[in-house]
């Protein structure tokens, strides 16, 4: 167990390492630099000045040796200030380091954020917080409702209730969160108004009036297809012997349920649970665009919107961080939770 | 000047009216369909089912949409008729007499016309893509689920890098105004419209190789149409000018293709790491038949069934995709009718009108889900067998 963990993890280490460099190359392909330098200097300025702000601010050194300087096994280089030809800082308002040292992400340094003009860490990890808010508050709509849904369904399958709630499942599935979102404003903010539109004012506290339009809308897509997987899960166990024995040794249908069907059923949608995290990732982003939430999301979008590299490949990183390690814990504990399955 | 208006049942009356062609069509083709289901195999189970029938129904009704959509709309989804400015459902264009039957979005256009002309987009899009990316995924997953070993390691590795991105990080890396300057999105685009070439070569090759009549003919076809289409696509080259796609256009497709690829060639390794233990697999190869042969000729066939139903998944998935894009603004042009690139321009009114938002909020959820519906109707009659 323990090696099978040690291996995913140096994949997982291999994997993060080939993702940051893709989007590394990505983010500084020539002309997202150009327009970084656009938005950074003033405007009408020439293309000559263009290109000396980029090499000032370091931008045209070797790609390996920026990408080397970013992940901090190459020494970060000062950059000299052509006024004095005294090595300065390459943003005045980060305090990046005047003489050569290892500051990269595995020293902890996430660098500098041109558009919030402050580091990154100052600025990824509170909204990271505020995310976190969002996604426990989701968790604690999602997984209950849908768990409920998909034992209900396929506690007997084929029956009325079954098939009402497998539709509904597949209606939810159908409605991503830009849809569910525009129509539950129309009817809980513009129509019935008991709610508000948007949860910019979260950020200060949160309230019920506030937050229940993203976490709902962000629960609804979730929970059609965790139902479904439970539904499936729930289905195949009430098939089983050990069923049909419980029941047939007299046991009402609900102690069976109960006892007997639920924590066999419950491993599967586990898995199911876990991996849903990448997609409630693409989810956050648009509902904390939509109701002008600040968090990761909203974030995201405006480093992605503004080119600000260091930023967006912080965001890049704390992503594909969250999908591996929801991939890692979801193997181990179905490995865990089902006693037939030995990891070799 | 004031507006007239016409009453709200007066507004359902004309929508109605408004798609007749697709009526028609929709009453011939489920008839037909109806009448023979019998002798329509897997297609015709659809209809012993109340889902199968509505998820036919729901898709049909898109598809005709598209192809009738000069016809159902009466204006032109870019036109901008200033008196119109955010008018309500309803509203008379004094010019011509038409309705505005869904009422005006905030640059004066027709929301009726643009939800319809939205189809076109999202249904040439989203089967388009979904296709090339079945091409891809399979012809990557047989091998890999057949031979194992080094090559499924190294297959497997670059799917989970490209699965393990948030998808929208990749739209914002991949479809950015930048990029185009790049040749980036070509390369993709020459990599990924390859496969679709290959994967006929070598289908018609392991099966006529001894036939040379049929195997000329078949290979020469493959290579003339799949070049055209290669060179009309990436090159933009089409002698014809009847293939031809926007840069920007290219651009979201390729990045389409990239993200769902992964999940099919997911897929297909699983379907085959299964079936290649099959007694009718060992049997071939005893018959010494050539593993590309027996991948395609006698896996591949085997897989429909899931693949059929994850196909039409991923048409759904696609759509919600293209409407992500739409959504952000990335790749499609501001103008355009396409349902994401509408929600967003009405999510930021809703404030004060919301009547531009429920029609491609709608359509867009309506036609997934008549996806869904035919996908979970596929999956039980198949499971019937």
């Amino acid at each position: 167990m323990l090696s099978f963990i040690l291996r995913r993890l140096g994949t997982m280490a291999l994997t993060m390492l080939c993702l940051t460099m893709v989007v590394f190359f990505l983010i500084n392909l020539d002309p997202n630099l150009k327009k970084l330098a656009i938005s950074q200097t003033e405007m009408h300025t020439s293309a000559e000045q263009l290109e000396s702000w980029l090499v000032n601010h370091g931008y045209r050194q070797n790609f390996f040796s920026r990408y080397g300087q970013w992940l901090g096994i190459v020494p970060k280089q000062p950059v000299t200030d052509p006024a004095t030809g005294k090595p300065a800082r390459r943003f005045s308002f980060c305090n990046d380091p005047v003489e050569p040292t290892f500051s990269g992400v595995l020293q902890g340094d996430f660098g500098c954020s041109t558009k919030f003009k402050t580091t990154v860490a100052s600025k990824l990890f509170p909204a990271l917080g505020a995310t976190g808010i969002l996604m426990f508050w989701v968790l604690v709509v999602m997984v209950p409702i849908s768990l409920l849904i998909g034992i209900l369904a396929g506690m007997r399958e084929g029956s009325r209730t079954d098939r009402t709630l497998s539709v509904a499942s597949i209606a939810s599935t159908a409605t991503p969160e830009y849809v569910s979102g525009v129509i539950f404003t129309v009817i809980f903010a513009s129509w019935l108004g008991l709610l508000n539109g948007s949860a910019a004012s979260a950020s200060r506290g949160i309230t019920f009036y506030n937050f229940t339009l993203p976490v709902m809308t962000l629960a609804i897509y979730g929970i059609g297809y965790i139902a479904r997987m439970t539904r499936a899960s729930m289905v195949e166990v009430m098939t089983q012997q050990y069923i049909r024995t419980a029941r047939l040794k007299g046991l009402s249908f609900g102690s069976v349920v109960v006892k007997h069907a639920l924590r066999n059923a419950l491993i599967a949608p586990f898995t199911v649970i876990m991996l849903q995290f990448p997609w409630l990732l693409t989810g956050v982003v648009i509902v904390e665009v939509m109701f002008r939430y600040q968090g990761f999301g909203y974030t995201l979008v405006e480093a992605a919107g503004n080119n600000d590299i260091d930023l967006l490949l912080g965001c890049s990183l704390v992503s594909v961080f969250i999908v591996l390690i929801t991939q890692l814990i979801s193997d181990v504990g179905y490995a865990f939770l089902n006693p037939r399955i030995r990891v070799q | 000047m004031q507006l007239e208006y016409i009453g709200a049942f007066n507004v359902v009356l004309g929508v109605l009216a408004r798609f007749w062609p697709v009526w028609i069509a929709l009453v011939l083709v489920m008839g037909a369909s109806f009448a023979y289901k019998k002798r329509l195999g897997l297609y015709g189970q659809l209809f012993d089912s109340s889902v199968g029938i509505v998820g036919v129904g729901i898709c049909l009704f898109w598809l005709f949409t598209a192809i009738f959509a000069s016809t159902v709309s009466p204006f032109n989804p870019l036109v901008q008729i200033p008196i119109m400015k955010d008018a309500l459902p309803g509203a008379v264009e004094p010019q011509s007499g038409l309705v505005y039957l869904f009422g005006g979005d905030k640059l004066a256009r027709d929301v009726f016309s643009r939800m319809v002309y939205g189809s076109q987009i999202v249904l040439i899009i989203a089967p388009a893509a979904t296709g090339f990316a079945l091409m891809v995924g399979i012809t990557l997953g047989l091998p890999a689920g057949y031979y194992g070993g080094r090559i499924d390691t190294v297959l497997s590795f670059l799917a989970n890098l490209v699965l393990a991105f948030p998808v929208i990080l990749l739209f914002y890396l991949l479809v950015t105004p930048g990029i185009m300057e790049t040749p980036i999105p070509y390369a993709m685009a020459g990599l990924f419209f390859m496969f679709p070439i290959i994967f006929f070569s070598v289908l018609f090759w392991t099966r006529y190789k001894k036939r040379p009549d049929r195997l000329y003919i078949l290979l020469g076809l493959t290579l003339i149409i799949g070049g055209w289409v290669y060179a009309g696509l990436v090159f933009d080259a089409d002698p014809f000018r009847i293939i031809h796609i926007d840069p920007n256009q290219l651009n979201i497709f390729v990045a389409v293709v990239f993200a769902s690829s992964p999940g099919v060639f997911r897929i297909v390794r699983g379907l085959v790491m299964d079936i290649k233990t099959r007694d009718y697999v060992a049997a071939a190869q005893t018959r010494g038949e050539s593993p590309w042969y027996i991948m395609l000729w006698e896996i591949l066939p085997n897989a429909r069934g899931p693949l059929i139903v994850d196909a039409c998944l991923r048409i759904g998935y696609t759509t919600i995709l293209l409407g992500t894009l739409g959504y952000f603004g990335l790749g499609l042009a501001p103008e355009s009718p396409d349902w994401g690139t509408a929600i967003k321009d009405a999510s930021r009114l809703l404030r004060s009108f919301i009547h531009p938002a429920l029609p491609p909020t709608i359509a867009l959820m309506s036609f997934v889900l008549g996806l869904n519906l035919l996908a979970d109707s596929l999956r039980e009659q198949s499971m019937k067998d």
